[in-house]
């Protein structure tokens, strides 16, 4: 090879490379490993996470997955192709993502779909630059985005909106119920507002009064932008349903669709919305149409919105989507199917209310709020949430969620959840094991 | 034929669970959904059976040889994708306590140490989630390290006119205005020009190093100096690392910034578009205003660092720790290769894509830049070709696929007309170099005695040539009972 280039060793090919930049070798590097070395490494720091009974929740669900889901995802056909470029050789791809947005679009009863972006909360930041683009009778870029939607979503919206000259105005919740304040919002009635986030379940597992929200929204011209657990809304009203005329943008993370926890990632955000606003989609589209022959087929649609195409005027500078992980997704939903889906969102709901009302029983333990929930929930204590979270951890148990940093207001809380998978004898034995540590110190408290 | 085609109501595989727990009484009814959601149902044998023969009409890096140039479709590793999914990481919270996350946490933390000594750089996050969102944290960073010194006149960002879609795209997120820099003939920047466009409106460069053209630019030294002199920073887009993994680092060269496509040059797969990793890395200066999460040490235990200790940061990108999944396959493939096969990366795709370079200039092809060795790809170009037997690159891309070869990059760099951007990477035998030259040459002979064969090709696929035309106007995106 080196003969047919004309050179005798390979140096010659960095030639071009002003010889005083190069480095001799990668020093701080260490020596490979075989396939062997790297697997044993690799069990034994699997092998150092904590295997606790999880209740944690907040935007990442533990579920069941069916064997056969990772087991097609990882197939090298899906696994190692790329963006769909070639249409006519990745008609696997594309017509799996084409099924994807169709289950999408059924599942949130909106118009149509994306091809996903990178997870829940950078799909929520790409909601709001659409409305921003969509909102042809609002000039004021301001967003409200209420305080029970998940506060790392908020953060990252923050980022990534930020160069934009775009408002997000936080709108308080009420201490009682745990949902959106009302008034709070109705006071901006008259104003210029671009758009409305609503997370439903909120981001404290309580449920939003959407129809109310959606219908104030569109009478002060704003947009509806939902942000929802994909797999709620089984069960609870899909955001096309919303109000009179449904939200205009529905998005969230589809993490309880088939993918596991996984350290946070990779998940994937899906993004959903009107007839209306398609064309200030970011990100893939999928589209149904022919061949010369006149047999149906798959192709990249909508391109003329892409940065490949539109450079700086793009839509957005996104130019992947999780693939993947919508690959797992959609096999995941088919094998489930729509009973499936439902029978999973209820069990994990009876699952936290066994749990809330296990643990609501034991002296020190109450429910924060009145609104009804799903799948998750606010429990106060009568100690600081770290501690207990601590001491429930050296058991095994990931408690839940410590919310003293995002919410102090609440004073000693935290966001509990059971999906499916936690038995009742797990759910015992949190309320055993909370029970115990609660009993002790305050016992050490009333000795002092 | 659609898995909707093959729902019948009330079908359904066995429950996944038990089914004794469905209660929803406690929540009140107009808060319910009232129709049952329109999602197929089939029998777990008909779900397996549908997507095992969908996954047969792709072509893949498994199946078929991908040189996609800028795409780096190197082999990946199955232990990469045995090992990232041991129970122990897949299991694992995203908000488990560090206490009881080291062995997540020290991996993460020796990924971005490796990338910091491969890179040359001060300091590296993991937390973009794709290059385009590295992209947009490495301009974020420009912007608030200008903002940091009060600097609040620089509003351009300078990108060459061979950039990646991306680039222009992403500054204008970060609420800036774009400039254009022309390309000379010969692949590099026209520094007269980039001397003229610079000035204390700037805020930084974008510049792929070597280029999309494929070859390294030669001046990288006296870019750096002219916009470093201006006031402006130097990004780096790690579309091409792969070229130079091992020879030169981004960090000597003058770069502030910089983001590594972990999905290229670190092996992590594809997966029909995603999911992608775009881990930052910084020089000194900028390392307040990396984003989060980021995982530091401390006496020989892990943790994320907390946000009160990262005032200046530009933020959090993801709810949690970026694609996590994603980052342990390239540590353990970084950890594979270790330091002598990490240096031979750049070796054997430079050679690959040289040899195959030189094939194709014997062989009579029109070269994009002839006098200049090739990067780890390089650009065939076929506009003899397309005015003289009317077949196009489009053409020729598509009857590659009836022979068995994803076709490369086609009219990609823009600035190249009826462009091939041919990418072979290191995994690829001699073998399949030839295989693919043989193949370009067998239908160049085609177009010359039977160009109806090129012209109308694909001939062997699922789908013929696809109307992309009435797809974007007679929108069809969702099926519909």
């Amino acid at each position: 090879m080196l003969e047919a280039i004309g050179i005798t060793d390979t140096d010659a090919l960095f030639e071009e490379i002003p010889s005083h930049l190069r480095i001799s070798g990668l020093d701080g590097i260490p020596q490979g490993m075989t396939e062997m070395e790297i697997s044993r490494l690799m069990h034994q720091r699997a092998a150092q996470n904590n295997q606790a009974v999880c209740f944690l929740g907040a935007g990442a669900y533990e579920h069941h997955i069916p064997a056969a889901v990772w087991q097609l995802t990882t197939r090298g056909e899906f696994y190692t192709a790329y963006t769909p470029y070639q249409a006519e050789a990745s008609q696997g791809t594309l017509q799996l993502t084409y099924e994807y947005q169709s289950m999408m679009t059924a599942l949130t009863d909106m118009d149509v779909s994306n091809a996903s972006l990178y997870d829940g909360a950078s799909a929520l930041a790409e909601a709001i630059l659409m409305a921003v683009r969509g909102n042809r009778k609002s000039k004021s870029r301001k967003i409200l985005i209420p305080r029970t939607v998940h506060p790392a979503y908020r953060k990252t919206a923050d980022t990534i909106v930020s160069g934009q000259n775009i408002e997000l105005v936080e709108v308080d919740y009420d201490r009682a119920s745990g949902t959106v304040q009302l008034d709070a919002i109705e006071k901006a009635a008259g104003d210029d507002i671009t758009a409305v986030v609503i997370q439903q379940p909120s981001f404290f597992g309580t449920l939003e009064d959407v129809d109310t929200i959606t219908d104030w929204a569109h009478q002060n011209n704003a947009l509806v932008i939902s942000v929802t657990n994909p797999l709620s809304i089984a069960v609870l009203k899909p955001p096309g349903q919303w109000g009179d005329s449904g939200a205009d943008i529905a998005c969230g993370d589809g993490q309880p669709l088939g993918a596991p926890l996984s350290c946070g990632g990779p998940y994937y955000g899906f993004l959903c919305c009107t007839k209306a606003l398609v064309r200030q989609m970011p990100g893939r589209i999928v589209g149904r149409t022919t061949d010369v022959d006149g047999k149906e087929g798959f192709v990249l649609t909508l391109q003329a919105r892409e940065q490949h195409i539109r450079r700086s005027k793009a839509t957005s500078n996104i130019c992947t989507n999780q693939g993947l992980v919508i690959t797992a997704s959609t096999i995941h939903m088919a094998i489930l199917g729509p009973r499936g889906l439902e029978h999973t969102a209820a069990a994990c709901h009876a699952n936290t209310r066994e749990l809330v009302a296990q643990l609501s029983g034991i002296e020190g333990v109450s429910t924060a709020f009145s609104a009804p929930v799903f799948h998750e929930s606010v429990l106060l204590l009568d100690r600081p949430a770290d501690e207990v979270l601590d001491a429930l951890a050296e058991q095994d148990i990931l408690g839940g969620y410590d919310l003293a940093a995002d919410y102090p207001e609440l004073g000693h809380a935290m966001l509990v959840c059971a999906t499916e998978l936690r038995t009742e004898e797990e759910i015992v034995a949190y309320r055993t094991a909370l029970q115990a540590i609660l009993a002790v110190e305050t016992r050490h408290q009333e000795i002092a | 034929m659609l898995i909707h085609e093959h729902s019948q109501p009330g079908r359904r595989g066995a429950p996944q669970a038990p089914v004794d727990k469905a209660d929803l009484s406690d929540i009140p009814r107009h808060l319910l959904r009232q129709d049952r959601a329109g999602l197929p149902e089939v029998s777990e044998l008909q779900a397996v059976r549908h997507y095992t023969r969908l996954s047969k009409k792709n072509f893949s890096i498994d199946t078929h040889f991908y040189p996609l140039g800028s795409c780096t479709m190197k082999y990946n590793p199955r232990a990469c994708n045995t090992l990232a999914m041991l129970p122990g990481f897949l299991s694992r919270h995203p908000l488990t306590p560090d206490k009881y996350s080291q062995g997540f946490l020290v991996c993460m933390y020796e990924l971005q140490s490796m990338l910091c000594e491969a890179m040359g750089m001060a300091a590296f996050s993991l937390a973009p989630m794709a290059g385009a969102q590295g992209e947009f944290s490495g301009i974020k960073m420009i912007s608030a390290y200008h903002k940091a010194n009060n600097d609040d006149a620089r509003k351009e960002i300078l990108v060459p006119d061979a950039a990646h879609g991306t680039n222009p795209a992403t500054a204008t997120m970060c609420g800036y205005t774009v400039r254009e820099i022309p390309t000379l003939d010969n692949g590099d920047v026209d520094l007269d020009a980039l001397r003229q466009a610079t000035g204390p409106q700037t805020a930084g460069l974008m510049l792929t190093n070597p280029s999309t053209l494929g070859v390294f630019e030669r001046h990288i030294e006296s870019i750096a100096a002219i916009v470093h002199e201006a006031g402006g920073l130097l990004y780096y887009d790690g579309a091409n690392l792969n070229a130079i993994l091992g020879k030169i680092r981004p960090g000597d060269m003058g770069f502030d910034v910089i983001h590594t496509n972990l999905h290229k040059t670190f092996s992590t797969p594809h997966g029909g578009g995603g999911p992608g990793s775009g881990a930052v890395g910084v020089a000194e200066r900028l390392k307040p205003f990396l984003p989060l999460p980021m995982v530091a040490e401390n006496n020989g235990r892990y943790h994320c660092v907390a946000e009160q200790d990262a005032p200046h940061s530009i933020g959090y990108l993801s709810a949690f720790m970026g694609n996590a999944g994603v980052l342990l396959r390239a540590y353990i493939y970084m950890r594979m290769l270790g330091k002598a096969g990490m240096e031979r990366v750049a070796e054997f795709a430079t050679l690959n894509a040289n040899y195959m370079m030189a094939v194709a200039k014997r062989r009579g092809f029109q070269l994009a830049i002839p006098e200049r060795r090739a990067s780890h790809e390089f650009i065939i170009t076929l506009k003899k070709e397309a005015s003289e037997l009317h077949v196009t690159a489009m053409d020729f891309a598509k009857r590659l696929l009836d022979l068995g070869y994803h076709a490369p990059t086609t009219y990609f760099p823009l600035l190249v007309p009826e462009c091939l951007l041919i990418e072979p990477t290191e995994s690829e035998a001699k073998e399949a170099l030839d295989g693919f030259m043989d193949a370009l040459e067998q239908i160049r002979e085609e177009a010359k005695t039977d160009p109806e064969m090129v012209t109308t090709a694909p001939h062997t696929l699922p789908v013929k040539r696809l109307d992309e035309v009435s797809a974007a106007r007679n929108l069809d995106l969702a099926w519909k009972a």
